[in-house]
């Protein structure tokens, strides 16, 4: 697991102090995978550099499995960088060595031993799937497939932290599923812990358990992806999920309904029996105004926009609560209009 | 006018003059990228892009660099000669020519090695750091592997640079084509020796840039197939 707690970094750019980092914290537990997302200029390259620990913070504290990595010099620090593994921004391989060649690279650092270094590469080539590809060179491979040999070679010292940064930003779509597919499965067979920096909320949206939002290089939103999503303010959960009605502002009621609200609902069981057994339970007519189901992960999440007529519709929604659907209401004035 | 030198006669003139050229050339080449290359790494290493910037020494050894590059190298010549007799026991001759050929070309190779290295791109040289490696194995794994065509090149440009200054050296007794071409050819009135020496420095030049342009291409495998 990694923690970064209270990482701070100024540069002087043009004779003015710019603030990169302020106070950045965050922890990602084992096996887990977690996205850092924010616009361009936010700090998310400062972050990513410092993690890779190729820029020194002016403060604050990087720990991997309870060491902190930061100051540390010579070979101390060299031994401290092979338990991250970094997949660095843009081309990063070797275009005179091989992929396999690549690969061995940070094993060739650690020292281990030809015949040992020989049986790891062709493991990691085969865990990115490119095992057909061992003695290619780089400018004969695609984006993506250059892209997974950089992450075969990241893993190849077996760290305990995989650092990702904008793995997919110059792929297309189909290829980045690719490389996406490749972080997961080294998280799931591997148990390492993967950070990915990127300003793609499709890599979230794909494989991150947790996520991170810079801004102005500050985290103002941090934690697990399907707990952020229901909340209400989330900037993650309002570029995630689907619009309801960005024309209509949630009223409280409207002619037809007698309750409106906004639900979001997570998981397999809640996105497909809630509703309708609402509807039934309490005899309520239930329709859906706006919104739309989408998958995070592996898991379906849907927002709607939900219409309720019926005596008991409070009590229909009330219902729905206890059952962990996330409700939204806009709030009644005293006499009952929209205020 | 003179009576042209029968053809045997240049043979006889061109034979070992060409082979002085190519002794001379070879060996302060040798001499040149074994002296210039740790220079040029380390002028690399120093500069602000290099992996240990030190500015104030990276300034030094470039002001030292270019200086004596900046030398025109008949100077050179006459400047060193008491050291090359010192060195080799003699002033004249193609062996005490190589001693300011080689410090010519010390400083010309580091240069152009230099500027090989910058030329590796950052973020390979970066991924490598991130990989726990030395910065010994890193020139050598990364900076000197990844820039051997551009190296190989700077191997030619200074072999080529100094076949003209060997030529040169010729004019003040320094043996070889140089010397054909400006002590028989030139002040003995016969046209045909000095343009046949001419002829010669100009195959040989072209033979060498052919010798690089096939080396280079042997030992860039950025755009070679899989051996599968």
């Amino acid at each position: 697991m990694i923690t970064v707690e209270n990482l701070s970094k100024s540069f002087t750019q043009n004779g003015s102090r710019v603030t990169a980092l302020d106070n950045v914290s965050l922890d990602v537990p084992d096996g887990a995978v977690c996205g850092v997302v924010g616009t361009s200029g936010a700090g998310k390259s400062t972050l990513a550099r410092c993690i890779s620990l190729l820029e020194k913070p002016d403060s604050g504290s990087i720990r991997v499995d309870g060491t902190d990595l930061v100051g540390l010099d010579g070979s101390r620090l060299r031994a401290a960088r092979r338990r991250i593994g970094v997949v660095p921004q843009g081309d990063s391989l070797l275009r005179q060595r091989t992929a396999a060649g690549n690969v061995a690279l940070p094993l060739e650092s650690a020292k281990v031993p030809a015949a040992q270094r020989r049986s790891r590469v062709a493991e990691l080539l085969d865990l990115v799937g490119l095992s057909d590809k061992a003695s290619v060179y780089p400018d004969h491979l695609s984006g993506g497939q250059r892209q997974r040999v950089a992450v075969a070679r990241a893993l190849a010292a077996k760290p305990s932290v995989l650092l990702a940064d904008e793995p997919t930003s110059a792929l297309d779509p189909a290829t980045t599923d690719s490389v996406l597919t490749v972080l997961d499965r080294a998280r799931s067979e591997l148990g390492v812990t993967v950070l990915v920096v990127t300003h793609d909320m499709a890599v979230v949206r794909r494989i991150a358990d947790d996520v991170a939002v810079l801004e102005e290089g500050s985290v103002v939103e941090h934690g697990k992806v399907l707990d952020l999503v229901s909340e209400p303010g989330s900037r993650i959960s309002s570029t995630l999920l689907p619009e309801t009605d960005q024309a209509e502002p949630l009223r409280p009621n409207d002619r037809s309904h007698d309750v409106v609200a906004e639900v979001v609902l997570v998981g397999f069981a809640a996105v497909g029996a809630l509703l309708p057994e609402a509807s039934s339970r309490f005899g309520v007519e239930l329709s859906i105004l706006g919104g739309g189901l989408t998958r995070l992960g592996d898991t379906p999440v849907a927002k709607f926009r939900v219409g309720l007529s019926g005596e008991r519709s409070e009590s229909a929604l009330k219902w729905m609560i206890e059952r962990d659907a996330h409700v939204r209401r806009a709030p009644v004035s005293v006499d009952g209009v929209a205020a | 006018m003179s009576e042209v030198t029968p053809w045997s006669e240049v043979l006889e003139l061109a034979r070992p003059a060409t082979v002085q050229t190519i002794y001379m050339v070879l060996v302060s080449t040798l001499i040149g990228v074994v002296g210039g290359l740790p220079l040029g790494v380390w002028l690399h290493m120093t500069s602000p892009v290099g992996l240990s910037p030190r500015p104030v020494l990276h300034r030094i050894i470039s002001a030292v660099v270019d200086v004596v590059r900046s030398i025109p190298f008949v100077v050179l010549l006459v400047v060193v000669a008491s050291f090359t007799r010192i060195l080799v026991g003699k002033a004249i001759g193609s062996t005490a020519t190589i001693v300011p050929l080689a410090i010519a070309a010390i400083p010309f190779f580091a240069r152009l090695a230099a500027n090989a290295l910058r030329e590796v791109n950052s973020t390979v040289v970066e991924a490598a750091v991130t990989t726990g490696a030395s910065k010994m194995r890193i020139v050598r794994t990364v900076l000197l592997s990844e820039a051997r065509a551009a190296l190989v090149g700077a191997v030619g440009v200074t072999m080529l640079a100094l076949i003209g200054y060997a030529a040169m050296a010729g004019a003040i007794g320094g043996g070889g084509l140089g010397s054909m071409a400006i002590q028989n050819g030139y002040y003995a009135y016969d046209d045909r020796v000095l343009y046949s020496a001419v002829v010669l420095l100009g195959v040989l030049a072209w033979g060498m840039q052919l010798l690089t342009d096939w080396v280079t291409k042997l030992v860039d495998r950025r755009r070679a197939l899989a051996n599968v």
